[in-house]
């Protein structure tokens, strides 16, 4: 098992590691430099004046000596000028004396880099917006895993009964809806003050507001309660719920006729015993892997969300750094969000042992 | 002309369809509150000594429901033929039934056809036994001739899908033109847009779009990942290994990511775009080439011509995919030449093909992943083993007997892949990625519409439904399809 974990951990490196350098390169490929050197300097840069400034932030060194020195293992570059208070470096600001400049920075020297779009370390707005999207997937599991495996269990319990058929078409229909389109449907049709639910509701004096729920979430990322998140939090739990209950309830008819649960019942248990007693534990296995490896999914929809809804965390951050250039800061975001991946990825191979006995690792 | 209802003359029919909706949704209630009682299958003795079984309260809701469906499906039918026959008097859903009665006619074509003959058409046959992925079919079908009807032949549009017209910004559907040309559509079923454009005729357009890419780029990520994934589920060893992490490489990228990172002008200047899709877009072509040579090595007269005449037309088709303008990757400091432009079939916008060439990379490393699965079931299988005994070549072996035994699976999943895929393309849309900002794709046209969402809702509510309904149709089919390969 141990074994296991560190070859697991090794191969994360190895595909963090590769991942991070493909990011690099593509961030780094001349057009899209020039675009940065553009919006960070003036618009009518000529192609000269784009590459002196590249030159002198050391953009133009090749790649992998770059991608050494956002890593931290070799030194970072220093562009020497006949004014020593203009001499520019990766590792300090301009003005440094000479024995105060560090020669190595970068990640393992627990720098980040500094945002060009956001002017203020990356490490810092990264783990601020991370704070952010933390509080919405923590609702948006709060709502998801529940209600996914409700519907799962209550549809794989007595499989082809009417239950069964109204519920499987209820998550075929929410796999189906992208939050994107079923973000857009919730606010025309509850948050908007002149269409749908709301103006009715209002008229019969049913909700004090004007509208019953708020179609942007920027209120929420200061003071969050049920008017301006729920409708977040709803679609991307939407999304992601039809399929982990799809799961759950393949799970669910498999585990119900096994030959055990027939035992049970020729003895019988009462059917909600069996299915709570008996069943669920069982059942329950294949979708926690489901649930675990659906999180980096959820990634997508907090990007369209936050989007859509115009609050402002980690995926807004994502579309910002990467619509900017913002070279660090986009590294960034991309190592956390492979993290995530890979992590969730061993997690629910451990869990699955764990939670399996079938299952054992040589 | 006048501000159109939604239903117009057939106001009178919204009452029984509304009543109808209500007794439906009470009736399949009442029937889930059934299922948990216990049944009672109340047995009756007639007087003649048979023995009659009734169906009980559940056998009774049964029959409601199924009745109540079928009339509910003839409400409908109702609008859309009176629709068809009476147009703009019978209201919006009137007029859009009237300018889609081509696409009615191909789909009761369709359907007559394949059920008449559906026992000699095989797997496709068999669909028609199930209902759920008939109506599947149908969706699915309805905006294939959609966008085939008036993307291709520009029939079904009212207006054009990108001049404005004054007076109609964010109109709501239904209104009429201010002062209308001769001949031209007196009204926009569907209002206007923020750019005062009609959103009915933009909708039609746009799926034109998505059913010319979503489709191919499918396709073309199945090509990379069958011919990838059936080797190295075959061979197994250090193979697999490889392409396995080089898979989980490119799956442990968040998609958004990956778009934002591929998809933007400044990469398709530096060439990158072509790069992949001269990569990608060879494998049908080795696909081809394997499958047939495997097939037809030991009659060498038949397989030269075969092999000369299909990799010809297939490469030729190849060459002009990949280049434009005569060259096959033209930046400003190099130029890789191509196919000259007098032979070149066709030219692809480079947003589009930057598009279409990500969604396939984005796509294959999954179908790469079930295919190797399939393969590494169906390798330890006794056929296979017969053929191995027999002497077949190893990809005789993966073409000709590995391939047509996964073909149950590989098709639900190529279904269901083309709803993800469309999602995808409308992810693109929707953060404004690829294609021009005016595109009548329904991504854009969300993307477009979501600004102004809470004040004038039908220029996104229109694509999304669309959206939406195709998605769920593609589900639908996938079902109906895994349903019907699992009875074999």
């Amino acid at each position: 098992m141990g074994l296991f974990i560190l070859r697991r951990l090794g191969v994360m490196l190895l595909t963090a590691l590769c991942l991070t350098f493909i990011v690099f390169w593509l961030t780094n490929l001349y057009p899209n430099l020039e675009k940065l050197a553009k919006t960070q300097g003036n618009f009518r840069m000529s192609d000269e004046a784009v590459a002196s400034y590249l030159e002198s932030r050391g953009y133009l060194q090749p790649t992998v000596d770059k991608f050494g020195e956002w890593l931290g293992v070799l030194p970072g570059w220093v562009t020497e000028s006949e004014t020593p208070d203009e001499t520019l470096g990766r590792c300090f600001a301009a003005g440094t004396p000479v024995e105060d400049r560090p020669t190595r920075c970068g990640i393992l020297q627990g720098d980040w880099g500094f945002s060009t779009v956001f002017k203020e370390p990356v490490g810092k707005t990264v783990l601020t917006r991370l704070a952010l999207t933390g509080k919405l997937m923590f609702w948006v599991l709060m709502l998801m895993v529940p209600s996914a495996l409700i519907v799962g269990v209550l549809a794989g319990m007595r499989e082809g009964s009417k239950l069964d058929r109204s519920l499987s078409t209820f998550s075929i229909a929410t796999t189906a809806t992208p939050e994107y389109v079923s973000g857009v449907i919730f606010i025309a049709v509850l948050a908007s003050s002149r269409f749908g639910l709301s103006p009715l509701l209002a008229e019969w004096g049913w909700i004090d507001s004007k509208t019953l729920f708020l179609g942007s979430a920027t209120s929420a990322m200061k003071d969050a309660n049920f008017w301006n998140f729920f409708l977040p939090v709803l679609t991307i739990s939407l999304y992601g719920m039809g399929y982990i209950a799809r799961m759950t309830r393949a799970s669910m008819t498999e585990v119900m006729t096994a030959q055990y649960i027939r035992t049970a019942r020729l003895k019988g248990v009462k059917f909600s015993e069996i299915v709570l007693k008996h069943a669920l534990r069982n059942a329950l296995i294949a979708p926690f892997t489901v649930i675990m490896l659906q999180i980096p999914w959820l990634l997508n929809g907090v990007v369209i969300v936050e989007t859509l809804f115009n609050y402002k965390g980690f995926g807004w951050l994502l579309v910002q750094a990467a619509a900017n250039n913002d070279i660090e800061l986009l590294l960034a975001v991309s190592v956390v969000s492979v993290i995530v991946v890979l992590v969730t990825q061993l997690i629910s191979d451990i869990g699955y042992v764990f939670l399996n006995p079938r299952i054992r690792i040589s | 002309m006048e501000q159109l209802t939604w239903t117009g003359s057939l106001a009178g029919l919204n009452i029984i369809f509304l009543g109808l909706c209500v007794m439906l949704a009470l009736a399949v209630a009442m029937q889930i509150v059934v299922s948990f009682l216990p049944a009672s299958d109340a047995q009756e003795i007639n007087p003649d000594g048979t023995v009659a079984r009734r169906g009980g309260l559940a056998g009774g809701l049964n029959r409601a429901v199924i009745l109540l469906f079928a009339l509910l499906i003839l409400v409908v039918l109702i609008y859309i033929v009176a629709g068809a026959f009476m147009g703009p008097q019978a209201g919006i859903f009137g007029g859009m039934s009237q300018q889609m009665l081509p696409v009615w006619i191909a789909l009761i074509l369709t359907f007559a056809v394949s059920i008449h003959f559906k026992r000699r058409l095989g797997f496709y046959g068999k669909l028609f036994d199930s209902t759920v992925g008939m109506i599947g079919f149908a969706i699915v079908m309805f905006w294939v001739f959609t966008g085939v009807f008036g993307g291709l032949f520009d029939l079904l549009v009212t207006h054009d899908s990108l001049s404005q017209t004054s007076g109609m910004k964010n109109k709501l559907p239904g209104t009429p033109l201010r002062s209308p040309d001769e001949g031209e559509y007196p009204w926009f079923l569907l209002g206007g847009d923020n750019l005062a454009r009609d959103v009915f005729s933009r909708l039609i357009k746009g799926s034109w779009v998505v059913v010319q890419i979503a489709p191919l780029a499918t396709l073309f990520a199945f090509m990379v990942g069958i011919t990838l994934g059936l080797p190295a589920g075959y061979y197994g060893g250090r193979l697999d290994t490889i392409l396995s992490f080089l898979a989980n490489l490119i799956l442990a990228f968040p998609v958004i990511l990956l778009f934002y990172l591929l998809v933007t002008p400044e990469i398709v200047l530096t060439g990158i775009p072509n790069y992949m899709a001269v990569f990608l877009f060879i494998f049908p072509l080795i696909f081809l080439a394997v499958l047939l040579n495997s097939r037809y090595y030991t009659q060498p007269s038949f397989r030269t011509p075969l092999l000369i005449v299909v990799l010809g037309i297939v490469g030729w088709l190849y060459l002009s995919l990949v280049s434009t303008n005569g060259a096959i990757v033209a930046t400003d400091s190099y130029r890789i030449p191509g196919l000259p432009g007098m032979i070149d079939l066709f030219d692809i916008d480079p947003g589009v093909l930057v598009v279409f060439v990500s969604v396939v990379f984005v796509n294959s490393p999954t179908v790469f992943r079930i295919v190797r699965g399939l393969a590494l079931d169906i390798k330890t299988r006794d056929y296979v083993a017969a053929a191995q005994t027999r002497g077949e070549g190893p990809w005789y072996i993966m073409l000709w007997e590995i391939l047509p035994n996964a073909r149950g699976p590989l098709i639900v999943d190529f279904c269901l892949r083309i709803g993800y895929t469309t999602i995808l393309l409308g992810t693109l849309g929707f953060f404004g990625l690829g294609l021009e900002s005016e595109s009548p794709d329904w991504g854009s046209t969300i993307n477009a519409g979501r600004r102004l969402l809470s004040l004038y809702p039908h220029a996104a509510i229109a694509p999304a439904l669309a959206l939406l309904s195709l998605v769920l149709g593609l589900n639908l089919l996938a079902d109906g399809l895994r349903e019907e390969s699992l009875r074999d």
